[in-house]
């Protein structure tokens, strides 16, 4: 039986940890974006996410209660022990994948933030105050550019299309609800991932209808991230590249 | 001299002197001389790209900054390096160029960026001596343009010199981190000096005697110190900030003058400087690879946001109309 510290402790490495990964992942476009505003807004979002990282690893470890840092957490954990959603782990392919992968992801973001809020947990609740803001400012950028891009020329439509396609089956782990969901449900901390599904499936398709995709019929989620059972092969090379300074030098101070 | 210089000037172009001699701002819809006009879009065009070009080496270690404080910092003055390339395309346009074509001119080789960022960044380190070195350089060279001619440039640079100044602290900042640290990291720090060291001081440009742009754009004020005097400035004020880290400066030659007061130093290898401007610096092909495939990847988006746009205003007239 898991302990309520147990469960809070891997509640919020799930949040730091999607915050994180998806952080990283969208910093890689500093310098290569397809024009200079949607540069300038990527790194913007990843600042977004990055700061958010600080504040849930922070609190996570100090639940977890071993003396340690939001920073030993990030660098010093291998990829078992993370636990973020495939979807945010698979390396930015195109512009158009990385788009969408921000759209699916900020959809739900949106509706559990806002229900983080009332949070029987006052540091949840804040963290996730905070959160919604920037998350909102996210899902208005990443909905649009969807919509337009969608909606563009045959050819940007058609990376549109295979972007969705190729998230699809990563988006469904969003909703698998577990033991630990459980029990932070039973605790009061947040509700059900799976209560989001609806609200998350209607404002999906009310963008992919705007953009003139095609939502994929498919039901099949691939999972493994939110609980670390099985991620992919991509998030052992992101931490490789990510935790290089910490691993090669225990204990330095940067 | 002068008088038989002005004979051979317009009367507009007298007039145009007189309103900089006095101090007066250039405004994009004034009349100036096109080859003012075309020394302009020259180094703000050169400038705007090297922000965009410095983003790569910098770009290089965001997904390796060693904490999550130093990764947001990082990626916060890259971002940063792209508002000011922002800045500076749209100060660019108001001269009558626009963003696309100096785009082309870059990938094109028919403009430069500055040779600082065709050098790699090897270690962590390397991030601390671009912030202290080569913001620094970059500061020396920009402060006095928030007093240059045009207005448009100079209301760019007072925003611009904000920023970096923060940069500066920051690299100036890991520098420090690093030089109090392990054996290993101070071994790091003092690498980083030693390759950043003389292409810093490429960075104020050749020798005021080589220089060919010089004397008119400062009488245009476009240029407002020589290159000799900020190389000097940027010495005499980083060497104590060495001292202070306690690294030592790659330079046998370098003694204090106790009668001018100033640093006497090496100059660069010039020999160096003129290679790697003509394309044969350690990482020339690939920083401007970079850039065109960024360009060239994106073109599917902007075409599609563009034409998603069109529609959208085709839509908002037949709804109006």
């Amino acid at each position: 039986m898991m302990t309520a510290n147990e469960a809070l402790f891997q509640f919020l490495l799930r949040q730091g940890d999607n915050a994180l990964v998806l952080g990283h992942r969208t910093s890689q476009w500093c310098g290569v974006g397809p024009v200079l505003e949607e540069d300038i807004a990527l790194a913007n979002t990843a600042l977004d996410l990055i700061g958010q990282t600080q504040l849930w690893l922070a609190y996570a470890a100090e639940v977890q209660g071993e003396g340690k840092s939001a920073n030993d957490l990030a660098f010093l954990r291998d990829a078992y022990d993370f636990r973020n959603l495939l979807l945010l782990e698979v390396p930015n392919g195109n512009f158009g994948q990385a788009i969408m992968r921000q759209c699916l992801f900020d959809a739900f973001q949106v509706p559990w933030l806002t229900e983080l809020q009332t949070s029987s947990n006052q540091q949840v609740a804040d963290i996730s105050a905070k959160s919604l803001k920037e998350a909102l400012y996210h899902w208005e950028r990443s909905s649009e550019t969807v919509i337009s891009l969608g909606d563009g020329t045959e050819e940007s439509h058609a990376y549109m299309q295979a972007a969705v396609d190729f998230c699809w089956p990563y988006a469904g782990e969003m909703f698998c609800d577990d033991a630990v969901d459980e029990a932070i449900n039973t605790a009061g901390i947040a509700p059900l991932p799976s209560s989001i599904r609806q609200t998350w499936i209607d404002q999906v398709e009310s963008v992919l209808s705007e953009a003139t995709l095609t939502k994929p019929n498919s039901d099949f989620a691939q999972r493994g991230g939110r609980d670390g059972i099985r991620h992919t092969e991509h998030l052992g090379h992101m931490l490789a590249t990510m935790q290089v300074l910490q691993r090669s030098f225990p204990g330095a101070t940067w | 001299m002068a008088s038989t210089e002005n004979t051979e000037l317009s009367e507009q172009e007298i007039a145009f002197q007189a309103r900089i001699d006095r101090g007066e701002k250039i405004e994009p819809k004034d009349w100036m001389p096109d080859a003012y006009r075309r020394s302009l879009i020259r180094q703000i065009g050169q400038h705007a790209h090297s922000e965009i070009v410095g983003q790569l080496p910098e770009g290089n270690w965001i997904t390796r900054a060693p904490t999550l404080e130093r990764k947001a910092n990082l990626l916060a003055k890259v971002q940063d390096e792209a508002g000011h390339g922002l800045y500076l395309y749209c100060a660019a346009e108001t001269l009558g160029i626009t963003r696309d074509e100096m785009f082309e001119m870059l990938h094109n080789g028919k403009m430069k960026y500055s040779s600082i960022f065709n050098y790699p960044t090897l270690t962590w380190a390397d991030m601390g001596a671009v912030g202290w070195l080569v913001d620094g350089a970059a500061i020396m060279n920009q402060v006095p343009l928030q007093r240059t001619s045009y207005g448009p440039y100079a209301r760019a640079m007072v925003r611009i010199c904000k920023e970096e100044s923060f940069h500066q602290r920051q690299g100036f900042h890991i520098m420090m981190t690093m030089s109090n640290g392990s054996g290993e990291q101070k071994r790091m720090a003092q690498d980083a000096l030693n390759r950043f060291w003389y292409p810093a001081l490429m960075m104020f440009g050749p020798s005021d005697k080589d220089s060919v742009h010089s004397a008119q754009s400062m009488a245009w004020k476009i240029k407002m110190n020589s290159n000799d005097e900020l190389r000097q400035k940027f010495v005499d004020e980083t060497v104590p900030q060495a001292e202070y880290l306690g690294l030592t400066i790659p330079d046998d030659q370098l003694s204090l003058d106790s009668d001018t007061g100033h640093y006497r130093f090496s100059e660069p290898d010039w020999e160096e400087f003129h290679q790697v401007i003509n394309g044969n610096g350690p990482c020339n092909e690939e920083r401007l690879n970079a850039r065109i495939k960024a360009w060239d990847d994106g073109a599917w988006v902007r075409e599609g946001m563009m034409a998603h746009a069109n529609k959208r205003s085709a839509k908002k007239q037949v709804a109006v109309g």
